[in-house]
């Protein structure tokens, strides 16, 4: 096995595309499992630790963009603002010293349906940078899952940076398990409310072979949501949007849940999560009269 | 591979590392520093937790090349006289455990020892009120210790930072 330790991103995108069967590591949190219980035995691992690119991150008028390689705490202690859905979420992944390790990048690289990262980012309509040695595409997370665990990544490249856009309006992570730290979602829930463009995002993780979104309760709530005023939703609305969420989950059954208590927490978190987003609404419509 | 480092603020070397075994394996098997303990090696129990560039993290989920370079701290390093051997003397987080009554079969107790350390730096340490039980709950999350409940752990936290809070002020 080799250990490649590129310096800069234009040594880490020659290193990948020299080692296609390499294996990228940043914080090692999945990768190290998989090699410590003798799962993996790549030909290659590609350090990523030393590329300053990929630590840093900044918000301009339209954008936060948050390198792939930036942890979980970090995100939850300069982000709350700016990307609120996912620090929420980042909040909840595993214990202080995996967050201190993890990141989004390893999140999406490795594109379990348990991601915490993946519902808020299809929630927020987030967009994925991914380089190579032939260029820098960006992908939209709605189109980067594609099955179990695969991805719109191509073998030859790394995933450099997550797009967050200017948050306009509440943004909600709920994720339901056994405990509160420590624990793979049972199945989780994001909900974000776009303001500006009168737009309702949703993500729903651990309830498919990969995070999905639940288009017919985003069509539905963005008809039925007072975007004037955010005057509370009939019961029999909020209870509507939380089935239209559940009838889009395709979940399994599995050690951590039956399909059928998995379709019940997400109508349960749902309706919650709404819940709180029009409070948030009609607080912050109250600050801007 | 050969690795270079720092552990508890001294230069070391590892030699004929494999490239895909882990930080707590090059610090138990070669550098012989056993303190950090081997569990779960899936960052579930936070037994082999360490100081990493000043952050904790689970070493079983570091891989030792990623160490070059960097700035390890283990248990070992909690106490007085780190790396010497002999008759160190034990640092506040160790004297509080032990004052607690917070060790039972003690495989938890340095990746705990660590994980508190952490949290006393970040909060009476860095001038800041000592932590509730919620905060202390939170910050030691990533530890499982399957004899004492946490009672007696969660005791020894406080009486630590008690501790560190008298000895910051009187400085």
């Amino acid at each position: 096995m080799e250990f490649l330790r590129p310096s800069t991103l234009v040594e880490a995108l020659e290193a990948r595309s020299a080692h296609p069967d390499g294996v990228p590591i940043m914080g090692g949190t999945d990768v190290m499992v998989a090699l410590n219980f003798d799962k993996s035995r790549p030909p290659a691992l590609i350090d990523l630790t030393r590329v300053p690119e990929l630590t840093e991150w900044g918000t301009d008028s339209d954008h936060t963009r948050l390198g792939a390689g930036v942890p979980y705490t970090k995100v939850i202690e300069h982000l709350s603002g700016a990307a609120p859905a996912l620090a929420k979420a980042s909040r909840s992944v595993a214990s202080p010293q995996i967050r201190n390790r993890g990141t989004v990048g390893g999140n999406l690289g490795g594109a379990s349906p348990a991601g915490e990262s993946h519902p808020p980012l299809l929630a927020t309509d987030a967009e994925i940078e991914v380089a190579s040695v032939r260029g820098t595409r960006r992908v939209k997370a709605r189109d980067f899952y594609l099955s179990l665990r695969k991805t719109a990544l191509a073998e030859d490249e790394l995933i450099t940076a997550i797009l967050l856009p200017r948050a306009t309006g509440p943004q909600q992570f709920a994720k339901i398990g056994t405990r509160n730290a420590m624990v793979i979602a049972v199945t989780s829930f994001s909900l974000a409310l776009d303001t500006d463009n009168r737009k309702v995002g949703t993500g729903v993780g651990s309830a498919g072979p990969t995070p999905l979104r639940a288009e017919t309760a985003e069509e539905f709530l963005e008809a039925e949501f007072d975007w004037e005023d955010g005057r509370p939703l009939a019961e029999s609305v909020v209870r509507r949007f939380g089935d239209l969420v559940a009838a889009a989950a395709r979940p399994i059954d599995d050690q951590r849940g039956s399909a059928d208590y998995r379709k019940h927490a997400l109508s349960v978190m749902a309706r919650r999560a709404l819940s709180w987003s029009v409070t948030d609404y009609r607080k912050e419509s109250s600050r801007c009269a | 591979m050969r690795v270079n480092f720092k552990v508890n603020g001294e230069d070391v070397t590892a030699d004929n590392v494999w490239p895909g075994e882990s930080l707590l394996y090059v610090l138990r098997e070669r550098l012989g520093l056993p303190g950090s303990k081997n569990a779960c090696e899936q960052g579930e129990c936070g037994s082999c937790t360490v100081y990493f560039d000043g952050v904790t993290a689970c070493s079983c989920m570091i891989a030792a090349g990623q160490a070059e370079g960097r700035e390890v701290g283990t248990v070992e390093g909690l106490a007085k006289e780190p790396g010497k051997g002999g008759d160190r003397t034990l640092g506040d987080v160790q004297e509080a455990f032990v004052a607690a009554g917070a060790v039972q079969c003690g495989f938890c107790t340095p990746g705990l020892l660590v994980q508190t350390d952490d949290l006393l730096e970040r909060t009476v340490g860095a001038g800041k009120d000592a932590p509730a039980d919620a905060e202390i709950r939170e910050a030691l999350a990533g530890n499982l210790c399957r004899c004492t409940g946490y009672e007696k752990i969660i005791d020894a936290v406080h009486l630590a930072a008690e501790r560190r809070a008298e000895a910051g002020s009187a400085s």
